[in-house]
């Protein structure tokens, strides 16, 4: 039975990576096709796709979108967030049901509903566009997040600090947001990187200036190339970047 | 009293920002889109009115109706399989690493769940296609003589979907388990239960609200996805998604195209409903 869970704890792993693997040591393939056999190892493929201007400048874009986004989503939802958790308003389990439903919503049909309604209104699309949309997606996580970490400890602080006299921007920004510096870093960053990797909402709601993941599909058209993997390699390590930056300097302290 | 009325509208004043963004971009966009779904097209030319046409041309026309069905029966295969193989992997990493490696055990367990679907889709491609890793590793083994069409295929589509959703049901999973006292375990045991019997009758139905919650997102973002089927599925057979990306892409039939994601969002909806007993979305 014990050996039997670390088989399957080995071909677990051994599956979640396999085309991870596969990406990234194909990535340095030096020939022309992605696929086997190995023909040796060279950097040409990065520094290709380092040099080439399209994707520089939508990786840029994806990055100004995911920061800008994410903020926009933390503040609105760290607002919100503060105000259901302090003050019994009427009919507050409705607004927070309104606040996350979005959640359960498919990407296509958030983006299609913007698409419709840019087009009706005469909007035209670029990238804010889609930075709307990554704001709907990622606003009920920040909203969840902060909401779930607010407690009784906060609550105290916050009454002690009005009764001071503190008007309440300055309860917002010297008080309750340094107490929630963990969760809301937390928010931050899963938001950033949900942007970060957002295909569809980029893909309806963007026109000329695209983001990195819209670009790499395109790249996808034209078939398999060693190329394509130097890209999803360096995506991966953005993520994987923003992941462990996450896990050592915030989860270990929110516990 | 006083005190208490401009607490309110402080209170109010909060929220607004956000119950605006969420009203003017996902609520009204979606009233717009359902509206648009009761137009109809003439020529390039779409005409608003209340015609029921297109979604009585979803259940009527078979290829409408069959990527209906493809997708439903592909998100309940994938949900099935992916909860069959996270459950162990989340209960291995919970119960048998030592409780030091557990985090990073799950962290590495769960990593390329943050690659963009794009790139996920892409390299299973590699390894799938027809000159892929499998293909090449089982050739030279000599377990087949012909490559296997793996690619462009359902069964490609169902691995890829698999793949990110056992990532993320193994999340999900852990966090109900290691949530558990052992207690209860330990006095079942203390009754006389075998090791199955604790798990069938104490541990299962405590986990039954995660594994719940994680099929139900899983159900969501599967049934939802574009890419997956598209670069891995190809165009064999359509999911619904991609019925909808061809609406706007080939006729630019935007009417349609919102009829069919109405229905997408009916399905989906039904899903809730149905799991709705289990359901703790804001304990994910």
């Amino acid at each position: 039975m014990r050996v039997l869970s670390w088989v399957y704890l080995a071909l677990a792993y051994a599956f979640v990576f396999l085309p991870v693997a596969v990406l990234v040591a194909f990535s340095f393939q030096d020939g022309r096709l992605p696929v086997p056999p190995f023909q040796g190892v060279t950097l040409d493929w990065y520094a290709k796709v380092l040099g080439d201007r399209d994707l520089m400048a939508a990786l840029a874009n994806s990055a100004l979108v995911a920061v800008v986004s994410s903020l926009i989503a933390l503040v609105l939802g760290f607002l919100a967030a503060h105000a259901l958790a302090r003050v019994r308003l009427p009919g507050s389990v409705l607004l927070r049901g309104v606040l996350i439903a979005p959640m359960t919503v498919s990407y296509l049909i958030i983006a299609l509903g913007l698409l419709t309604l840019f087009n009706q209104t005469g909007v035209r699309l670029s990238l804010w566009t889609a930075a709307v949309g990554h704001v709907v997606i990622n606003l009920p996580l920040c909203f969840a997040i902060t909401y779930a970490a607010m407690g009784d400890h906060q609550k105290n602080a916050e009454r002690a600090a009005r009764d001071l006299g503190a008007p309440e921007w300055k309860v917002l920004v010297l008080v309750s947001a340094p107490m929630l510096a963990a969760p809301l870093a937390a928010a931050f960053f899963l938001s950033v990187t949900f942007s970060w990797d957002e295909f569809i909402i980029a893909f309806l709601l963007t026109r000329f200036d695209v983001t990195l993941p819209v670009e790499i599909w395109s790249m996808l058209r034209s078939g398999l190339s060693p190329a394509t993997n130097a890209v999803g390699s360096l995506v991966f390590l953005v993520s994987v970047t923003l992941v462990v930056v996450l896990e050592v300097f915030v989860f270990r302290r929110v516990k | 009293m006083t005190l208490a009325r401009s607490e309110k509208r402080l209170g109010w004043g909060l929220v607004a920002p956000a119950l605006l963004w969420t009203g003017a971009f996902f609520v009204l966009p979606f009233l717009a889109m359902l509206a648009l779904s009761f137009a109809r097209m003439e020529g390039r030319e779409v005409v608003q009115g209340f015609d029921p046409g297109n979604y009585i041309r979803i259940f009527t026309d078979w290829t409408m109706l069959k990527a209906l069905i493809n997708s439903l029966e592909i998100t309940l295969v994938v949900t099935v399989v992916s909860v069959v193989l996270a459950y162990p992997l989340a209960a291995i990493i919970a119960f048998r690493v030592p409780a030091r490696w557990q985090r990073l055990a799950l962290l590495l367990a769960v990593l390329p769940f943050w690659t963009s679907y794009v790139v996920r889709s892409y390299a299973w491609l590699l390894v799938l296609g027809q000159n892929g890793v499998v293909n090449k590793a089982l050739l030279g083994l000599g377990v087949i003589a012909e490559p296997l069409e793996i690619a462009a295929t359902r069964t490609a589509t169902v691995i890829g979907f698999v793949h990110f959703f056992v990532m993320l049901l193994t999340l999900t999973i852990y966090a109900n388990l290691i949530q558990l006292s052992p207690n209860y375990a330990r006095a079942a045991a203390d009754l006389g239960a075998g090791r199955w019997a604790v798990f069938r009758h104490v541990i299962l139905p405590l986990t039954l609200p995660g594994v719940v919650t994680g099929a139900f997102l899983t159900f969501v973002l599967c049934i939802g996805d574009y890419i997956t089927p598209q670069i891995l599925g190809g165009n064999a057979e359509l999911t619904l998604p991609q019925l909808i990306m061809l609406q706007l892409g080939r006729s630019g039939n935007f009417p349609l195209a919102s009829a069919l994601s109405v229905v997408l969002m009916a399905v989906v909806t039904l899903a809730y409903f149905a799991s709705s007993r289990w359901l703790r979305l804001d304990r994910v």
